[in-house]
């Protein structure tokens, strides 16, 4: 088990002091300044700072919030609207090119439409997220339910399955790796989308510190710090997923 | 096999000694099921075609019956229909012409006094072997703690006691097949269907095999009808053999087979085929007991 786990991190670790020191070497060979480049230790101690004293962590509060309801809901419309596609081939046909149409627009156009009618609020960053969430979902679940084996189908009827019972003993659980490969999408998407909405307007949210740190602050180690935060956020949300996908589909061979 | 599943699965009369007549029966004889009592399997001028482009008929005018308790196989070459013949008797799809009952009452569609066994094993790759062979109690409505003392009973009486928290992908293709036919009894079917259920399995796995599912008839009383590509496996296993030949499939001859019960490996080398297969056979055999 810790070998494994030895085995597993020992790249990640790796490849991340690789990064660092090639971004020392940067800053040293290069001779930046901080404000234009800060180094890693400047950032790492920006970052312990900002943490310890309060900064950050108001706006990561916030920024979580939008991203777990906005993945939330956008996820929960996708797998509804992802299977009705791949059940019902009127529902593709009506609903196929404005999805495609949707998903085309890109989100940074949109979003400070939507805070002009939703306000910068919590509700307009939900909704980008979900937006931005929405597609790759749907289109793994719709993709999942149809690659279903049919054959495995077919047992279900041997055994007089009920509709609902086809739908979770066999339709969900056989499109599971599939839909994940979506809410992994999915998941990362979700803290650009509420980065986006921040930026669109808002008061609070690691997006709105990017802009605080950039522009009044002219604090680019914070700048640096938020963006080391939002990557993390990802991450951990990637994870988690990873997790929670581990659990529930687990080996299939 | 387990003795002591065997006892607690066993719930009807087994078949023992029985001795069929020699002869070889018209291709449109429906041998009679028993005198008083409906056919387990009645299928009646039943034909089928699929609807494909250009369309495919599959059988024509197939007649025959099966009684409770009987063993009965499916032989004939790829395209006679012996895959459809077992689809139409599960309620799987429905026949053109004709009709079919299973124990006097026409097939409509799916029936759980039906087990099939298809050609793959057709375990979902998410469940334990317990749970795929659980899943028809499940579907059933039974209670957790009843189903999973039903499959543990079905799983030793297969003989794959050991393999309940194995996945599928853990498994041989062999122990698969047991655990799809475990999932197949699950509901004690009063019919079972096996669709080349050991087609894919090495021939001395198949010979072991068909052993364990004579025993598992005699142990459950299930009537079967066995459909396969092997003369050898259809001759050891069947009270009657169904020939389908053509395109669209029919009935060419019925032939019963002249083998008392139990049946072994070795009986059937003596009877068949040569000493020397008899001989290296029964080495297997005395290998295996070794």
């Amino acid at each position: 088990m810790t070998r494994r786990v030895l085995r597993d991190l020992l790249p990640v670790v790796a490849v991340a002091t690789g990064f660092v020191v090639a971004w020392k070497l940067l800053v040293v060979i290069g001779g930046y300044p901080t404000f234009i480049l800060p180094p890693p230790e400047v950032v790492a101690s920006r970052l312990v700072a900002a943490w310890r004293d309060g900064t950050i962590e108001p706006h990561v509060a916030t920024t979580l919030t939008e991203i777990l309801l906005g993945f939330l809901i956008g996820s929960g419309l996708a797998l509804v609207t992802g299977y009705a596609l791949a059940r019902s081939r009127l529902a593709e046909r009506l609903l196929s090119p404005y999805l495609v149409a949707a998903q085309a627009t890109p989100i940074l156009a949109l979003a400070p439409l939507i805070a002009l009618w939703f306000g910068t609020g919590l509700a307009s960053k939900v909704i980008i997220c979900s937006l931005i969430v929405f597609f790759p979902i749907a289109v793994a679940t719709m993709v999942g339910v149809r690659s279903v084996d049919r054959q495995l189908l077919e047992v279900g009827r041997v055994y007089r399955a009920t509709p609902l019972q086809v739908l979770t003993r066999l339709e969900i659980p056989g499109a599971l790796p599939l839909i994940f490969g979506g809410i992994r999408v999915g998941a990362t998407l979700a803290v650009i989308g509420a980065i986006i909405g921040e930026w669109a307007g808002g008061e609070s949210g690691l997006g709105v510190l990017i802009n605080l740190a950039r522009g009044s602050l002219f604090d680019t180690p914070l700048l640096f710090a938020t963006l080391l935060t939002i990557a993390a956020l990802g991450v951990a949300l990637y994870w988690l997923i990873l997790l929670v996908e581990h659990q529930l589909v687990g080996e299939r061979g | 096999m387990c003795p002591e599943a065997t006892r607690s699965i066993a719930t009807k009369t087994t078949q023992t000694n029985r001795v069929a007549t020699p002869a070889i029966s018209a291709a449109s004889d429906a041998l009679p099921a028993g005198a008083g009592q409906p056919a387990a399997i009645a299928v009646r001028h039943c034909s089928f075609g699929y609807r494909d482009d250009p369309p495919r008929p599959a059988l024509a005018g197939v007649s025959f019956e099966v009684a409770s308790g009987e063993l009965v196989a499916v032989i004939g070459a790829n395209g006679t229909g012996k895959s459809t013949l077992l689809k139409l008797i599960a309620g799987l799809l429905a026949p053109e012409e004709g009709d079919i009952a299973v124990g006097g009452r026409e097939v409509r569609g799916p029936d759980l006094g039906v087990g099939f066994v298809f050609q793959e094993p057709r375990l979902l790759p998410w469940r334990s072997s317990l749970e795929n062979v659980a899943l028809p109690l499940e579907l059933a409505g039974w209670s957790r703690n009843a189903r999973e003392a039903r499959a543990r009973d079905l799983l030793r009486l297969v003989g794959a006691p050991d393999v309940e928290r194995l996945r599928p992908h853990q498994l041989s293709g062999g122990t698969r097949q047991r655990t799809a036919i475990a999932r197949a009894l699950a509901l004690e079917p009063a019919v079972l269907l096996l669709d080349e259920p050991f087609s894919a399995l090495d021939a001395l796995t198949r010979e072991r095999f068909n052993v364990a599912l004579q025993s598992i008839w005699r142990a459950t009383g299930t009537t079967i009808l066995l459909v396969t590509h092997s003369i050898s496996e259809a001759i050891f296993l069947a009270d009657r053999v169904v020939v389908l030949a053509g395109r669209p499939g029919r009935i060419v001859a019925q032939v019963p087979i002249r083998l008392g019960r139990p049946r072994t490996l070795v009986d059937l080398d003596a009877s068949i085929v040569s000493d020397a297969s008899a001989a290296i056979r029964a080495a297997l055999e005395r290998e295996d007991l070794a």
